[in-house]
């Protein structure tokens, strides 16, 4: 369990190093999580890395613990909005209005681009 | 100290203890809701607790600042969570293999509406330019959209509120929106909801279906970067 959290945020940890040594605009977790699935498929490659977090199901147990409780994390930041009620009272109804459209524009445009482009994809497939 | 029971709350109440502890209740509490009503949209955990956590605070007077003393333990864990996503996309990775072309136009397309479409609809509504530089970056994970909206000197407090707005909204809406379009891919479902409402929708996403949450995980990555390339231009092109 410990060994695990431990993988996962040292991923974290050389993902941030990286991206401020090298000034790319990238969020240091997302770094941390493609150094994680590096690692995940090495270890398909060279049984020799199945051992401590990523033998046994260890660094897999613990991560989807956490995901199973994602929500939980976005309250802390989330609480802040009682910090901005006096925005919140000026533009409250159109910053809602806002973002309540644009989250359901841009859910039906990515939904429809991605079902038309694998549909388009398979098609090509079946008849090349 | 026991004379004055008082004493007992201001102690209490700057500590970080409490804060940590009501806001693992309150979650505790809501999820529990929330899987009674067999995760209905509209019993969203994160949306009860913020309520609940906020109207507490207002009635005992305390400070976010305090409040957040406490809750940065669970804010923290953001960062490891969004590595920790590497582990359902590392048991799907066949199946997320054979979309990659899909995913990356609809990336594109759903990247670009999210912020077209609000920084359009805020000119519209004729909101001030610092508020409508504030939402912009709002379809994209809390940490990341804070760092645009700084970088913008806009305002990183507004902007983190306006990012949970809309991954609550998004939750809410999204399985309801999705049956109504007679979309049954669930690929493209979770896709949709990790680029229009980051983690929040992610994790409704993985709520409805494994498959679901994996894509929806990887759209909220790819859209981490991507936004934070297209806002600095959207503010320079759509708002001179």
């Amino acid at each position: 369990m410990i060994a695990s959290l431990s993988l996962i945020l040292l991923c974290q940890l050389v993902g941030e190093v990286a991206v401020r040594a090298l000034a790319v605009p990238v969020p240091g977790p997302v770094v941390g999580l493609v150094l994680l699935l590096l690692l995940l498929l090495a270890r398909d490659r060279f049984p020799v890395l199945a051992r401590g977090p990523l033998g046994d199901d260890g660094v897999e147990s613990a991560s989807r613990g956490m995901l199973a409780n994602l929500s939980l994390l976005f309250i802390p930041a989330g609480v802040g909005v009682v910090q901005k009620l006096d925005v919140l009272a000026e533009h409250g109804i159109a910053i809602l209005v806002i973002l309540a459209v644009s989250v359901i524009v841009t859910l039906l445009a990515t939904v429809a681009t991605f079902v038309a482009a694998s549909s388009l994809l398979s098609r090509e497939e079946e008849n090349p | 100290m026991s004379d004055n029971p008082f004493s007992l709350w201001v102690y209490l109440s700057q500590s970080p203890l409490l804060w940590l502890t009501v806001t693992l209740l309150t979650y505790v509490a809501t999820d529990a809701v929330s899987l009674k009503t067999r995760r209905h949209p509209l019993a969203n955990p994160v949306l009860h607790s913020l309520w609940i956590i906020g109207a507490f605070l207002l009635l005992t007077g305390t400070s976010y600042t305090t409040y957040f003393a406490g809750a940065q333990f669970v804010h923290f864990l953001l960062g490891p969570a969004t590595v920790a996503l590497a582990v359902p996309l590392y048991e799907n990775r066949r199946r997320v293999a054979a979309a990659v072309l899909p995913m990356l136009v609809a990336l594109a397309v759903g990247s670009l509406t999210a912020i077209v479409s609000v920084v359009l609809l805020a000119r519209a509504f004729g909101l001030p330019r610092d508020i409508i530089l504030s939402l912009s970056p709002k379809s994209v994970t809390a940490g990341v959209a804070m760092g645009i909206s700084e970088s913008l000197h806009a305002d990183p407090s507004l902007t983190a509120v306006s990012v949970i707005l809309t991954g609550i909204m998004g939750a809410i809406i999204v399985t309801p929106l999705m049956n109504f379009t007679g979309v049954t891919d669930f690929r493209g479902r979770g896709f949709a909801a990790g680029i229009a409402a980051h983690g929040i929708g992610t994790a409704r996403a993985f709520q409805v279906d494994e498959v679901a949450g994996v894509f929806a995980g990887i759209a909220m990555s790819l859209n981490a970067l991507v936004t934070s390339l297209l806002v600095p231009l959207a503010a320079t092109y759509l708002l001179r």
